[in-house]
């Protein structure tokens, strides 16, 4: 911005340093009501806590969906959970774009010397999104504790991998998701059926679903790779899709590769961006 | 005369401001079916698994995901209707100012939210059973009669609903800050109303005691009275007088609250 052009590390070292103040900043505010916190974090646990007291209610009936168990379902909900909550707390703020393109309110962010995705993304960063990672994290535990895994160190390695591969994924939604929202504007909603709506599914096991759909999300929009495909080799059961083995260890590299493009994107948004009212 | 056609126009000003918001809408159209289209699977393997699970057959249990969806903006089963404008103007203190107006309060935001549930109902409840008919056997009734039975049973659906989110907005005469209270509404509607699971399908006492609460008038109500797995004067019945009594319930608690109330910044 100001002065000799920077390189690309100093770049985004500038943008990590920005998010940390702003996120620093939302949260001393957040701290101002503490009551209020505790309550909101509680809440968010509480309304995100939803999605698996439905899988307990349907294994309350049933002993199997889809041929999975309660606690391998609890398995796949804890990893999509958890790493879906990672990104919700890090750049959920993402999905508020829509609001300042159409108010013009994101002008403000362009005149300051810092990256605008570190600013939209620590944007009224929230902590009380906490709430879904520990509801997420408590359903894996549950999950891993009453499995019975034959773990091996690379099995054991995939756990964390998963999480944060999965948190890449779906962060790489949101950012794609907000570039798309330079163009839509009102339609932001779109967004939730890719973010919300992925973790969802994700919930399940991939053999509920039509074999096209396991499809889509396997080679289209890549969301197996959060929890399907390296999750199932953790569970020792096979993928409904004929793929070789090797594939589940390949959600780094397809973070990697989601999250460039989303990089990609995000430019293109940015660039076309025009203010309101002209 | 003149005050019907008052609140008349309040509605018909309620159904033209959502109305407004055209790619909105086609945006929440398509997220109602994206998740339409997930639940649809989730639910066809729980019946493959368990058959006549809640006294649904496989197309019932599916017509119910479409129709679950197909209601939930009408019904504001998760809130975020009219109750967020109400509590603002209970916050801000503007809520003096409609007092003083010569329309009635609970009937004005009534209506006003009887013009909005009307518009979602078309706007954003239309569609996404229209696709889910198309690409999932669903078991709707070729009777226009029961097709009309159900329509009163969304009506007054959306009057129990109302009468629900009337109650939380007046609680920010006590709180001011609406936040927990409908954070709290929105946990109870999704779980109480059905839209995780069908209520039949709920285990035992716990099952017994949400079919018995007036969230189940909103979604699981109406489904039944269209799928005809229940009688609709009985659930008119239950709709009526959740509605009524709570309808009252929430004249009591304003008139408390009027009376008790020294608007917010004097």
């Amino acid at each position: 911005m100001l002065g000799a052009p920077q390189g690309t590390y100093a770049r985004v070292r500038d943008g990590f340093r920005a998010y940390r103040m702003i996120a620093g900043m939302w949260i001393r505010s957040t701290m101002a009501y503490r009551a209020s916190f505790v309550m909101t974090t509680f809440g968010n646990f509480a309304a995100t806590g939803l999605d698996f007291v439905a899988v307990l209610l349907m294994f309350s009936r049933v002993d199997r969906l889809g041929g999975y168990s309660l606690p391998e379902v609890a398995f796949l909900y804890g990893i999509s959970a958890t790493s879906f909550g990672i990104t919700d707390l890090v750049v959920g703020s993402m999905d508020r774009l829509g609001r300042r393109v159409r108010d013009g309110t994101l002008d403000t962010l362009l005149v300051r010397p810092v990256p605008v995705l570190a600013q939209v993304a620590a944007d009224r960063f929230a902590l009380r999104r906490l709430g879904r990672v520990t509801q997420g994290l408590l359903v894996l535990a549950y999950a891993i504790s009453v499995l019975d895994i034959d773990w091996t160190p690379l099995r054991l390695l995939m756990v964390p991998l998963m999480l944060l591969c999965g948190a890449a994924i779906f962060a790489a939604v949101f950012v794609a998701g907000g570039a798309f929202q330079f163009i839509a504007q009102d339609a932001s909603e779109v967004q939730n059926s890719f973010t919300y709506g992925g973790t969802t599914l994700l919930q399940y096991p991939p053999t509920v679903f039509a074999k096209d759909l396991v499809r889509g999300v396997t080679f289209v929009l890549p969301l197996a790779f959060v929890n399907w495909l390296p999750g199932l080799y953790v569970l020792g059961r096979p993928y409904p899709l004929d793929l070789p083995t090797w594939i589940a260890f390949t959600p780094p590299l397809i973070a990697a590769g989601c999250c460039a493009l989303a990089g990609l994107v995000w430019r293109a948004g940015l660039r076309s961006y025009r203010s309101t009212g002209s | 005369m003149g005050t019907g056609r008052l609140y008349t126009a309040v509605a018909v000003g309620g159904f033209r401001r959502y109305a407004t918001y055209r790619t909105a809408t086609a945006a929440g159209v398509f997220t109602n079916t994206v998740f339409g289209l997930i639940l649809a699977y989730v639910f066809m393997a729980l019946w493959d698994e368990k058959p006549h699970l809640g006294g649904y057959d496989q197309a019932q249990a599916l017509t119910y995901v479409w129709l679950s969806q197909a209601l939930l903006m009408a019904m504001a089963t998760m809130g975020g209707g009219f109750e967020d404008e109400l509590i603002e103007r209970i916050r801000t203190g503007d809520i003096a100012i409609d007092l003083y107006r010569p329309a009635d309060l609970q009937l004005w935001w009534l209506s006003q939210d009887a013009g909005r549930a009307m518009f979602h109902l078309l706007g954003r409840g239309a569609v996404p059973l229209a696709f889910g008919a198309l690409f999932f056997e669903l078991a709707l009734p070729a009777d226009p009669l029961t097709w009309i039975a159900f329509l009163i049973a969304v009506v007054l659906g959306t009057v129990v609903s109302f009468s629900l989110r009337y109650l939380v907005a007046l609680s920010a005469f006590w709180l001011l800050d609406g936040a927990g209270v409908a954070q709290m509404y929105m946990i109870a509607g999704v779980f109480c109303s059905g839209m995780l699971l069908p209520l039949n399908v709920f285990p035992g006492a716990l099952g017994e005691v949400v079919r018995a609460l007036p969230w189940s008038s909103l979604v699981q109500g109406p489904a039944d009275v269209l799928l005809g797995t229940a009688d609709p004067l009985g659930t008119y019945a239950f709709q009526a007088s959740w509605a009524l009594g709570l309808l009252t319930l929430g004249r009591l608690i304003q008139s408390v609250a009027t009376r008790r109330v020294v608007v917010q910044g004097g």
